[in-house]
């Protein structure tokens, strides 16, 4: 179970980026954030395995605070939170296995890294993984040499070898054409049901966390403003999430705070 | 129907405002005047400047033809400058990978070390082979580690700050992605940075071989090894025959060394 409490993101000295937002996931659900640009979806995300540092709150995942750890035992707990990039964010220069095979870094020795000797039981599960997204074929192709959908692939594979406890994706479809997005959003759902992974998604397109999502998180401008079943989110919901522009709420709060 | 003038108002447009223009047309005058009187301050004898072609061809008439009886020797010093030109390299090249690491902003430890590093390399790219050679001369005596230590001193500079530069330019996302799987730092380096470096490294250390082949011809001057001491002792004999071959074989060596990096350019990148 991930439970976030009263977490605040401030970027410098200026307004909060995060303000004082509270959200728990719980169980195997498939959960979508949206919002428009700037309400603070990717830092929440980053937030969670600390690739941004949280300014105060509480993250807590099965138990673990997340906000404290250091060193050691932060790359421990980040072993357990397996993340998909927009940008996909491989090395174009090493191959698909190797790639994949990276999301093991934290379990395996240094030498065992660098030299590419695998355990065989991480190489049995990388051709699974691969088999089921269906790149298998490719593990030795270099990562550049693939389409959008297919280095997608590379990094939900990467990112399910780590045999995360959650899974997060920040805005994994918005560098694919429609088709592709929906493949890889029905891949993620899936996944989630089969490893009986929690996912939390990022998204702009709508329709697309109605579709392949259990529970939608509207955002606006570091808070949470909308939480519940897809079907719930009617045009009014829809109108108060993306109505006006980060800038125009930052005018709003201040005119509210004088 | 209405024209575009009548449309936006004007129709006429100027790159330059005139206060820009003089002040255009005041640097370039300024820049002809600091040319013109840097000419006269420095004391040209331009009699010996008209009397260069005439210096030359008698030059040229002195060294044809070649004199290839010590062709034996040539090519075996020769062999030494090739030697000194590629020991110094490797060595540079590994001193340098460290030096690289922590020059770089995004990888170096802590601003300590970010300046140390910078210190490093400033220091071994201000000071010219020669003087290096010089330098190492005086420590290791005559001969060919002295020049081997001399160019691996200048090539750490340039291959570190080159090396460092290409660290500083990488795609970061994919390090982003690597700590976010637990990832140590050491692990993050092996996989994110140096695959996207390493086609600068053999690009920078190809390149850096080709000018350390052209650099280990003249070390022999200060007496640090190579091609070199030969070709002085040739000049200072006016052997101008026996340097005419030393240069044919300086230039065919460089040639070859350009036509093999051209080959290895191609091979591995």
């Amino acid at each position: 179970m991930l439970k976030i409490t009263d977490l605040v993101k401030r970027y410098g000295s200026g307004d909060p980026v995060l303000k004082n937002l509270d959200l728990t996931i719980e169980g195997e659900s498939v959960v979508s954030i949206i919002g428009s640009s700037g309400a603070g979806k990717s830092t929440l995300l980053r937030c969670i395995n600390r690739l941004v540092e949280p300014t105060s709150g509480s993250i807590n995942l099965n138990g673990t605070e997340l906000t404290s750890l250091r060193g050691k035992n932060l790359r421990a707990a980040r072993r357990k939170i397996g993340m998909v990039f927009q940008s996909f964010n491989l090395v174009d220069r090493l191959t698909v296995m190797e790639n994949v095979q990276s999301g093991r870094l934290g379990y395996i020795s240094t030498w065992a890294a660098v030299t590419r000797r695998y355990p065989k039981k991480d190489i049995r599960r990388a051709f699974e993984l691969m088999e089921r997204v269906g790149i298998a074929h490719y593990a030795n192709t270099r990562a550049d040499q693939l389409s959008g959908g297919e280095r997608q692939r590379v990094g939900v594979v990467r990112a399910l070898m780590q045999d995360p406890d959650i899974l997060l994706a920040d805005e994994p479809t918005a560098s694919l054409d429609p088709k592709t997005s929906e493949q890889i959003m029905g891949l993620l759902r899936d996944l989630a049901g089969e490893l009986k992974l929690p996912v939390v998604i990022n998204i702009h397109n709508v329709t697309e966390a109605k579709e392949y999502t259990d529970r939608i998180v509207g955002m606006r401008y570091g808070r949470i403003i909308f939480d519940d079943k897809p079907a719930q989110l009617d045009q009014a919901a829809m109108d108060e999430i993306y109505a006006g522009s980060p800038h125009a709420d930052r005018t709003d709060d201040m005119a509210a705070a004088s | 129907m209405t024209s575009i003038a009548e449309q936006f108002g004007r129709d006429d447009w100027v790159r330059f405002t005139p206060k820009q223009k003089f002040t255009r047309w005041a640097i370039l005058l300024g820049c002809g005047l600091a040319i013109a009187w840097a000419l006269t301050s420095i004391e040209v004898v331009w009699a010996w400047v008209w009397g260069a072609p005439e210096q030359i061809s008698d030059l040229f008439g002195r060294m044809y033809p070649p004199d290839p009886s010590n062709l034996g020797t040539i090519l075996r010093v020769l062999w030494d400058t090739v030697n000194i030109a590629t020991f110094a390299t490797a060595f540079a090249v590994l001193f340098s990978l460290p030096v690289a690491y922590i020059a770089a902003q995004n990888t170096t430890p802590n601003q300590v070390t970010l300046w140390l590093g910078r210190l490093i390399l400033v220091t071994s790219r201000s000071v010219n082979t020669i003087i290096w050679a010089l330098l190492f001369v005086a420590i290791f005596g005559p001969g060919v580690v002295a020049g081997i230590v001399a160019i691996m001193f200048r090539s750490i500079g340039f291959i570190g700050k080159l090396l460092g530069e290409a660290i500083e330019e990488i795609d970061t996302r994919p390090v982003e992605a690597l700590e976010a799987t637990g990832a140590s730092r050491f692990k993050v380096i092996v996989y994110a940075i140096v695959p996207q470096v390493m086609p600068t490294f053999w690009a920078v250390a190809i390149l850096r071989w080709d000018i350390n082949l052209r650099e280990s011809t003249v070390l022999g001057l200060v007496g640090a090894g190579g091609i070199g001491i030969i070709l002085q002792g040739a000049i200072d004999t006016f052997n101008w025959p026996e340097v005419a071959t030393i240069l044919i074989a300086i230039i065919v060596l460089v040639i070859i060394g350009e036509v093999i990096s051209a080959f290895l350019r191609r091979r591995i990148l």
